[in-house]
């Protein structure tokens, strides 16, 4: 699975009290349990079933993700900042599998 | 006389029989069956409470060409606060082989209850959007949606 990899898109430099928007893409096929291969065969569920945000530790943002969610699945939200940070994101799959990534943001 | 009485009976009987057979006939598949399975969703979700109609900015396109990649963007006016905002919000799909698309947890935190994402759609139908605020109150919405090929496979 060394193809899943997400990608967040964070303001580097953001000012208190700003709404910011936070973008964030995992290439993943989202496989809804309903599509068949070539062959005729369903190819069996396999998707992301959860999102979460964290910032400096604290759960600030989580998603449940369904079969009706598409390919690479993609995920904008806001944020009001308070303080300079760690976001730190997580998306878990069928399998168990847990993709990570953590971006800085700092107050100017 | 008597004859007469029982024969007008049976004649209204007869209409009676075959307004409810034709209802129960034809409006099943158009109106109640296949249409409901969201708002079956949202009473279960309420547990029987409903929602109140509200508006919410909820975008989806008119007509999604692609049912594969519908995007889908909500904002919900709330101030946000530790004792008034919106805690959850679900994305239902009436069309689709399983109502939930997308279950969001939103926190103050955020500042604004404003998401966005991509969902699949398997054909023309009402999508809904259920958001619950920190005091149990349910707030909806919903958006038809054109779509000319589906995006569920099979």
């Amino acid at each position: 699975m060394s193809s899943i990899k997400p990608r967040v898109k964070v303001p580097k430099e953001v000012s208190i009290d700003e709404i910011i928007e936070i973008k964030t893409l995992i290439r993943h096929p989202m496989h809804s349990g309903r599509m068949k291969d070539n062959n005729g065969q369903i190819i069996p569920r396999q998707i992301i079933n959860s999102f979460s945000a964290k910032f400096n530790g604290k759960e600030v943002f989580q998603m449940d993700l369904e079969p009706s969610i598409s390919t690479n699945p993609f995920i904008v939200f806001q944020y009001k900042v308070k303080e300079s940070g760690t976001f730190d994101f997580e998306w878990i799959d069928d399998n168990g599998e847990k993709y990570y990534i953590s971006k800085e943001m700092t107050v100017s | 006389m008597k004859l007469k009485k029982l024969r007008k009976i049976s004649r209204r009987n007869a209409l009676l029989l075959i307004a409810g057979f034709t209802g129960t006939a034809i409006f099943p598949s158009i109106s109640f069956a296949q249409s409901s399975q969201a708002l079956d969703r949202i009473n279960e979700i309420t547990k029987g409470l409903g929602a109140t109609e509200s508006d919410i900015y909820f975008d989806l396109p008119d007509i999604a060409e692609n049912g594969n990649q519908v995007k889908v963007t909500f904002e919900i006016d709330s101030p946000m606060t530790e004792t008034d905002h919106i805690k959850t919000v679900y994305i239902l799909a009436d069309g689709n082989p399983s109502p939930n698309v997308a279950k969001f947890s939103f926190t103050p935190e955020m500042g604004s209850c404003s998401a966005a994402t991509r969902m699949r759609l398997s054909k023309t139908q009402n999508v809904y959007l259920l958001a619950e605020n920190n005091n149990g109150q349910f707030l909806m919405t919903n958006a038809k949606v054109k779509v000319t090929i589906g995006g569920c496979g099979g």
